[in-house]
């Protein structure tokens, strides 16, 4: 399992209900089923991911988040998570809402464009940037609304949105963001993960 | 219709009030089971039919020799396993395989009951059924299935008995009839009443039969289990066994042969008042109106984990009605999950051979039943 997951599933006590939007193969679902007795659903627009998911025996919904979370109660999860999609969607802030509206708590994790590798590659090259973590051609990345770590934390402070964590991950490092060390953690994280609450 | 001797048949002993107010007693459920129930009695599976359905899901129907309606999905090895699972089906009540229907004789007078038969309703039908569980001395059920009208029973069982299934799968199916669903049943209804062997629904002393009326039913509903796209492929504007055009009312176009055919086989099988009955049931049926117009409240008291399965060409029961029952569900944060199969073969996808909703079907059963 990825490390972007490992962190997550840290974030999450036992014995919770969980929303897992954009759930993908299920693989963070069935960790989350299996190590903390998560009581999980996913959301996921992919018919493929979805067979995926019934064959891992998870609870999937087939659909889209920009339309579909509005069906759930306010705060009918202890935890939503929805990891690099944001940037992909037509109206990130609608998502936001729609999660923070859905989740006693979300966790968000984004890819960061503020990534030294990142900024070396459209410096030096002059074209857009590919990396691991973005791994798409500008004329076929999903991707929307790309933003970095620094530009996130602005957002959600501008809006009232609490931030209980967050965390720079590059590779296998894991480390808290704060005041002080955000300029550099913008600089040498690949992912930012953001516990949240409104 | 010529049933053999040979029908699994409980009778009811116990009263059942029907919706019209009528009660009725001491009257049979024809079933069918496949494979066997286990010791714990926890892997029986009670399959619900469509309209034109009856017990006889799997292996050879006794009556037409024909494959059982739901071979593809029940049976040794197939999506609902007949060597894991205890597979009930039963005729519903006004049907014409065994069960308690309008072709049945009146027990005051022996007469064919006909139309003097109750109008029922999907509750009476889910309600009848219900017996079968204490035939069985099965406590709770691991599943209810069913398409369609089936998908409907499936709703309606699980919000009259709460908690006597572990999972429930309706397929391809509404919590209430539309007006487009109600006009169609109406135009087939009209077309066994216009005909006039009809004779009021009192064809069975007369020995006729609306042959013709029950064929043009059957012809316009077939239309609607298919879409426009499967039929294009399947038809096109061929033409049937002849060259040209021959300038008469033939079956000129293989679809209209089709249709005749399709129509001319079901008249063999299936009476022209349980079509009535059961068309006159479905269009009665909506869910939400028995809980005051909020379709959650029919599931309030259920723990079960639903699976709810619509197919992308499906026009009768399209999608967008069956995530209106999975939004109910979310509503009240029950646990359901949902997934659209991409097919072009119309409302009919869910009883043919269509790899993706099989596999889904068999995945969440029997990962289901692991966690039991």
């Amino acid at each position: 399992m990825k490390n972007e997951f490992k962190v997550i599933a840290d974030l999450i006590e036992k014995d919770k209900k969980v929303l897992d939007v954009g759930c993908a193969d299920g693989i963070l679902m069935k960790f989350l089923k299996d190590n903390k007795n998560a009581n999980i659903r996913g959301l996921e627009i992919s018919k493929e991911k979805v067979q995926e998911c019934i064959a891992k025996g998870l609870t999937v919904i087939e659909g889209n988040a920009e339309k579909d979370l509005k069906q759930f109660p306010d705060k009918s999860f202890d935890y939503v998570i929805l990891s690099q999609t944001l940037q992909a969607f037509l109206n990130p802030e609608l998502v936001l809402n729609e999660l923070l509206r859905v989740g006693k708590k979300a966790i968000i994790t984004i890819p960061n464009f503020g990534y030294w590798k990142v900024r070396l590659h459209l410096l030096l090259k002059g074209t857009m940037p590919i990396t691991k973590t973005l791994p798409d051609e500008w004329y076929n990345t999903p991707n929307l609304h790309m933003c970095t770590i620094k530009d996130f934390v602005h957002f959600v402070k501008s809006r009232n949105i609490k931030i209980f964590k967050s965390i720079a991950l590059n590779k296998l490092n894991a480390s808290l963001i704060n005041e002080r060390n955000l300029e550099i953690k913008n600089l040498s994280a690949d992912l930012g993960i953001f516990l949240i609450e409104k | 219709m010529n049933i053999e001797t040979n029908l699994k048949t409980l009778i009811v002993k116990n009263p059942l009030k029907l919706d019209c107010g009528k009660t009725i007693k001491d009257f049979p459920i024809a079933y069918e089971t496949y494979g066997s129930l286990n010791s714990q009695k926890d892997n029986a599976i009670l399959v619900f039919h469509a309209l034109t359905g009856d017990q006889y899901v799997s292996g050879t129907n006794p009556v037409t020799k024909k494959d059982g309606w739901w071979s593809y999905a029940v049976g040794p090895g197939k999506a609902i396993d007949t060597n894991k699972y205890f597979v009930i089906c039963s005729n519903v009540i006004g049907g014409c395989m065994g069960s308690y229907g309008p072709s049945n004789l009146d027990s005051e007078n022996s007469n064919i009951q006909g139309t003097n038969f109750p109008v029922i309703t999907i509750n009476d039908m889910v309600n009848a059924q219900y017996n079968l569980l204490d035939h069985f001395g099965i406590d709770k059920l691991f599943s209810v299935a069913g398409g369609s009208m089936g998908g409907m029973q499936v709703l309606q069982f699980i919000s009259n008995f709460p908690d006597k299934s572990k999972t429930v799968i309706p397929i391809a199916t509404t919590s209430s009839h539309s007006a487009q669903n109600i006009a169609f049943n109406e135009l087939g209804r009209q077309a066994i009443m216009a005909d006039s062997n009809w004779k009021e629904g009192d064809y069975g002393s007369n020995n006729s039969n609306p042959g013709k009326g029950l064929a043009v039913a059957r012809m316009a509903a077939h239309i609607t289990y298919l879409s426009k796209k499967g039929l294009q492929e399947k038809f096109g504007r061929k033409l049937q066994e002849r060259e040209d055009l021959k300038f008469g009312f033939d079956a000129d176009f293989q679809i209209e042969s089709y249709l005749r055919y399709q129509g001319s086989v079901f008249v063999d099988r299936f009476d022209a008042n349980s079509y009535l009955y059961i068309t006159r049931a479905m269009d009665y049926f909506d869910l939400a109106k028995q809980f005051n117009g909020n379709l959650s409240d029919a599931f309030k008291l259920t723990k079960a984990k639903f699976f709810i399965i619509s197919f992308t060409s499906d026009w009768l029961y399209p999608t967008q009605e069956n995530k209106d029952i999975v939004i109910a569900l979310n509503s009240i944060g029950a646990d359901v999950g949902f997934v659209e199969i991409e097919s072009d073969k119309g409302h009919d996808s869910f009883l043919l051979d269509v790899p993706d909703f099989l596999n889904a079907l068999k995945n969440f059963l029997d990962k289901s039943y692991e966690e039991n």
